[in-house]
Order: C-alpha cells, then structure tokens, then sequence
C-alpha cells in the first residue's frame, strides 16, 4: 500500500532519474545509513566487529570492484586476489615509508597503484576475450603473489617475510595496529564502502558505465556506435582494481593487521570474490553488498550450527562450507543467473502491486 | 658438460610436459564436443585419485560425517582391493558422476553463454572438492597401483656409456609418456572409426545440424564427460603416484590451462604440444633464470608465457581461427 511511485511527484528530470525512485526505498536507504554510522559503532563488540561486518564492508568492496570489471564491462577476472596484494604491500610500503602523511591518503594511494597494475594487467584484454581472458589474468594472480614473496623490498627485508601493519591514527584514534578498537575498523570499512559504493553507482550509470555495458554486450557492435574499446575496457580495469586495490589495503591494514602474500591473496582469494559477485548479482551494486554478506555469513553460521551445535569436527564443517558453496554457485546460474540482486528486484516488483497484483 | 646438464633439464621438461597434456586433453575432449570449458578437469582429476586411494584401501565412503553425525568410528571395510579392479570400479564412478552433472547441470544451462556455463564449472570444482574431502578425508594418500618408481637405470648407464653422462629419468615418467601416447592414439581411434566417435565430431561440428540427424545430444555429452572422467583417472594416477593425493593436485592441474591457450582449445596435438612447450620453457627459464630472481618461477612462468603468446595469437598455436560478426 505504501510501497508506491503514486502520490511522489517528481518536478525535475534529477528526481525522476535519481538511484531510489520510490519513496519508501529512499527512507530504507536513510535508514540503514544511520542505522550503520549512528547506532551500530556504539553497539558492536570485537566478535561481531573480526567475524561479520568489517570483512563484510572490506569484500563489499572487492566485490564492487569486481563486478565492475566482471558485471558491468564483461570482462572476466581470476586475478582479484593478486589486485589486493598490490592494495596491501602498496599500502604497507606508504605507511612505512611517509609515517607523518594520514593513512587515509595511503589508502586511496594504494588503490590508485593498483589501478595502474590493473591497467597494465588489463592491455591485453584488447587481444583476448572471454575466458581466454580469464585464463590470462591467473597469470597476473600467481605473478603478483609470487613477486611478493620473493622481492625482499616489498616486505622490507623482515625475516618473517610478512608484512606487518604499524599503529597510525585518524583524529587520535587508533585505527590500524594492536590497540584498535571494534567500532574504529567498523567506521573506516564503513566510511570507505559508503563512499565508494555511491561512486561506483554514478559511475554505473553515467556514460562510462554505459560504455562499459555496451562493450560487455557486444564488442565489435559498441566498437561501430563510436565506443573506443581501448579506453573503455581499460578504465573498466583501472576502476575496478582501484577499488579492488582499497579492499586489499582495507583487509590488510585494518582487518588483518599482518599478512603474507600467498596465504591472504591466494587463487581462493580470487574465487571467493567472484563467487560473491555470482551469487549476489553481476552488474549490480546492491548484488554485491548481498552477495559478500551472503559468503561472509554463510561460514559463520555453519560454524554454529555444524560445530557448535553438532559438535562436528572443524574440518568436516570447512569441507561441507566447500561443497555447498559450489552447489549454490551452480544453483544460482541454472536458477536466477542474476543472483540475489535480481530476486531482490522481483519482491519489490511484486510489493509494488500488492496487495491488488491485477 | 653444462650442455649436457640442460639437455637433462629440457628432457625433464617434455616429461612433465606429458603429465600437463593428459590433463589437457580432457579439457579439450569436453570443449570440442559440448562448448563447455570445464574447469573442473583438475578438481576430477584430484577426485578420481582420492576415489581408487579410498576403493584400494577399502575405506568407508563419508566415514568422518557418518563418525561425526552418529558418533560411531568406522573408518575402513578392513579390505584391500588390487589395482586394476580398483581402477575399473573407479572408472564407473566417473561414468556415474557424468551422468549426475549431466542430468543436474549441463541439461538446465543449455544455450548459456559461454562465460556462464564456464563459471557453473567452477562452482562444480568447489563442490567436487568439498565431495572428494567429506568422502575421503583431507589427509595426503600415497597412491601406489604398481607402477614402477625411481631412476631408471637403463637410461642412466646407456647415455653413461654413449655420452659420458648419466642422465637422470624417473621411470614413471617414462611410463607416463607411454601411456599419455597410447590413451591419445586410442581416442584419435576412436573418434575417427567408430560411429560413436564420428557422432561426437558431429556434435563438436554443429549442435543442430546432429541433432536434426538424430545424434542424441545428451548421450554424446554424457559419453564425452565420461572419457574426460577416465582421462583425469589416468592423470590423477599419474600425478598422484609422483606427489601422492592432496589438495595441491588441483593447483597443478591449473597450469592445463596455459598449456591450452597455448596449443588452441579446439586441438588434440595442440594439447600435447603446448603441454610440451609448458613443460620444457619452464624448466629450463627455471635453470637458467630462476636463481636470478629468487626461483619458484614455475608458478606463474606458464601463465605469463601464454599470456605473451595469446596477446600475438589469440586462437593458439593451432586453435581454429576466431572470426567475429556483428
């Protein structure tokens, strides 16, 4: 009954074309934005903080990110994992190397230097299509990882060979290092996914982003109406892995703390994102915020369940996690290829009617 | 003498070379006939090694669930079953496990495209994975059906006496050789003179035109999903007798996929010469380059390689020419 455009009356073409045409969803977005920067900070605990939201908000993240190279432009990628590798050791070199500069600048810097690995990473993808492409860019996953660990410069010669993330502050908390506290991470993650989420939205739906879909639809067909394949495809990569680039800063200096380039980023690194973007919807922001939610949560409440409620080996737990990921990949390619965004779209096509749907 | 030496790490090469073209062909059999790159060709692989461990040493399928859920410990049939009946019983459940992705996957996602069919398999790789775990166990198997290990000393004392130099040859390698040769002239055989076979290039052909000539469809994909099953048993046998059944067998059976960017998707002898090439350039960039830059260029030598290749030519050393229409 309230779930209507009737009675919203739009006086300019900015209203008419705005992300959330319809009233209630406008407030559902309010809401949950103040929900997430008001209430949740003062009401999380350590738990919810490592086990749930920040990885949630940081593979939000990569998963835009993704789905903007993957969703939006059709281009497949298998290398997330080493794109986030370059975030994390980039930021790791800046914050060790200009400790006076805020860390926020070294995280969008560590972005920006993956975008242009990204780019270098994405040329041939003007040779190569389709999942020759997605063949050729494991080359820059197992490139990448390996380079990490075998160029001492870039863990700066520790003996461990991992990196370990130094304590920095923004406006005196701490927000990286032992001593951060569960609402801090939460906020950065928080401000970081806010921003680029609503980035990528408008990117999405500007020209750019409109580029990007023709390409993905159809090369040669977007190359003839005047879209420079060049550049399209390459901003699609540049955009994607800066995004990507923030997420692997993101996980490593505020979420993990300490990494090493082949355990954090490996190959599974790569498919679990693209996993999210799958299941969550490709081409799709909302789709990637559901889709990371989705494979974070999962883990987590089999956990629960299979272990602390069964008592069943951890193990056993983490192989059945496999299993049913894999069968829900394929489910949701038979059933909704879609994912998550498009049956979010359904209920609300249907609420729109209810309760007169005739 | 440090001819001599490279000439041994460059037949190494072509060895291992070998041990990539069986998976290859597995990848390029299912292609041909249904269009479907199957990613999961390593993860089968990986599977059908840890099926003849678990069927020769008799354990009970699921035993860590059913010990987990009914709080029991069965653990083994406390049997052991000989090789070649092991391989057989193994050979039918791959031909079962064809029939199940047939009927469960490859029915529904007919006419997909491509890049989404391709990402069904990968969903398909983590599931086998997880199947392969919860039945077996996660623990590293040796694998062993009698095939003879080590140096062989033939090789060693022949170019002793003819070159002054022993070179080093596992013997399984050799085998491998031999058996990846007669599993290809097999299925160039069949594909060639039996009506099965020409039904399957049929299909590779033309979906619709075999159809509308009564070729079943299904039954060609179930067949060629089966002979991809006993091709990743023969590579699972191999890789997992050299390295014994773990999880890393999956990751080997990756690197399959430079080796058939490189020889063409499309092309039985541009498996077995890419997986050549792979084998042979990464030896060798490994000897002569590796130290320079702190070794383990293995890991990622076959991808970049292809990744150069395909940027110069994109169907492959012998893949059909790609022509696009709008």
């Amino acid at each position: 009954m309230f779930y209507r455009e009737a009675g919203d009356f739009k006086t300019s073409y900015r209203d008419d074309g705005q992300t959330f045409p319809i009233r209630l969803d406008r407030w559902g977005y309010y809401a949950v934005l103040a929900v997430a920067f008001l209430v949740v900070p003062f009401v999380i605990d350590s738990y919810w903080a490592n086990a749930v939201l920040v990885p949630f908000l940081i593979y939000a993240i990569a998963a835009i990110g993704l789905n903007i190279l993957t969703g939006y432009a059709g281009q497949v990628s298998l290398g997330t994992g080493g794109f986030m590798a370059v975030g994390a050791y980039a930021v790791y070199k800046l914050m060790t190397a200009f400790p006076g500069v805020p860390i926020v600048i070294h995280i969008v810097l560590a972005g920006a230097i993956t975008a242009v690995v990204g780019m270098l990473f994405g040329l041939p993808s003007l040779r190569i299509k389709g999942f020759y492409l997605a063949v050729a860019t494991l080359a820059a996953q197992f490139f990448l990882v390996w380079l990490f660990n075998k160029v001492p410069w870039f863990y700066n010669y520790s003996a461990s060979g991992q990196i370990n993330a130094p304590e920095r502050t923004i406006l005196g908390w701490a927000v990286t290092g032992p001593a951060t506290s569960a609402s801090a991470k939460y906020l950065v993650c928080l401000v970081f996914a806010v921003v680029l989420a609503w980035v990528a939205r408008n990117l999405t739906r500007g020209s750019v982003g409109r580029k990007w879909m023709a390409i993905r639809d159809m090369d040669i067909a977007a190359e003839i109406i005047g879209v420079n394949p060049l550049t399209a495809k390459l901003s699609a990569f540049a955009v994607s892995s800066f995004f990507v680039g923030i997420a692997g800063a993101l996980l490593f200096a505020v979420y993990l703390g300490a990494a090493e380039a082949s355990e954090a980023f490996g190959i599974n690194k790569s498919f679990l994102i693209l996993f999210m973007v799958i299941i969550g919807g490709l081409g799709s922001i909302f789709g990637s915020f559901a889709g990371a939610a989705f494979l974070v949560l999962l883990p987590v409440l089999l956990k629960n369940v299979l272990v602390a409620q069964f008592g069943w080996p951890t193990d056993l737990a983490a192989h059945i996690e496999l299993m049913i990921v894999g069968a829900l990949i394929v489910f949701f390619l038979i059933v909704e290829p879609h994912g998550l965004a498009r049956l979010w779209a359904l209920t609300k096509e249907k609420l729109r009617l209810w309760p007169f749907p005739h | 003498m440090e001819f001599l030496y490279a000439s041994e790490i460059l037949l190494n090469g072509l060895m291992a070379g070998v041990m990539y073209a069986l998976v290859a062909l597995g990848f390029v059999l299912i292609y041909k006939a249904s269009g479907v790159f199957n990613y999961a060709q390593g993860v089968m692989a990986l599977f059908a090694a840890m099926t003849l461990v678990g069927i020769m040493e008799g354990r009970v399928p699921f035993a860590h669930l059913i010990n987990a859920a009914f709080g029991v410990h069965v653990s083994s049939f406390g049997w052991t079953v000989p090789g070649l009946l092991a391989i057989l019983l193994t050979a039918l459940v791959m031909v079962g496990l064809a029939i199940v992705i047939e009927k469960l996957v490859l029915k529904h996602l007919v006419g997909q495209e491509p890049i989404i069919l391709f990402m069904a398999t990968i969903g398909l790789a983590w599931f086998l994975e997880g199947l392969g775990d919860v039945m077996w166990g996660a623990d590293v198997k040796m694998l062993d059906v009698g095939l003879p290990q080590g140096i062989s000393e033939t090789v060693e004392t022949a170019t002793n006496n003819w070159l002054g130099y022993g070179f080093f040859i596992d013997r399984l390698d050799i085998w491998a050789t031999v058996i990846a040769a007669a599993l290809v002239a097999a299925l160039v055989g069949f594909s060639q003179y039996t009506k099965q076979g020409r039904a399957m290039r049929a299909v590779a052909d033309d979906h619709q035109a075999a159809l509308s000539v009564g070729i079943s469809l299904r039954f060609i994909w179930i067949m060629v999903w089966s002979i991809a099953g006993f091709v990743a048993l023969v590579a699972g046998i191999m890789w997992g007798t050299k390295s014994g059944v773990q999880f890393s067998l999956s990751l080997i059976a990756l690197k399959a996929l430079p080796v058939l960017m490189l020889g063409g998707f499309t092309s039985i002898p541009g498996a077995i010469v890419g997986g050549l090439i792979i084998g042979m350039g990464e030896k060798l960039f490994e000897y002569f380059i590796g130290p320079m830059v702190g070794g383990a260029t293995e890991n990622w030598f076959a991808y970049v390689l292809a990744l150069i290749f395909l940027v110069f030519r994109p169907q492959g050393l012998f893949g059909e020419r790609i022509i696009e229409r709008v």
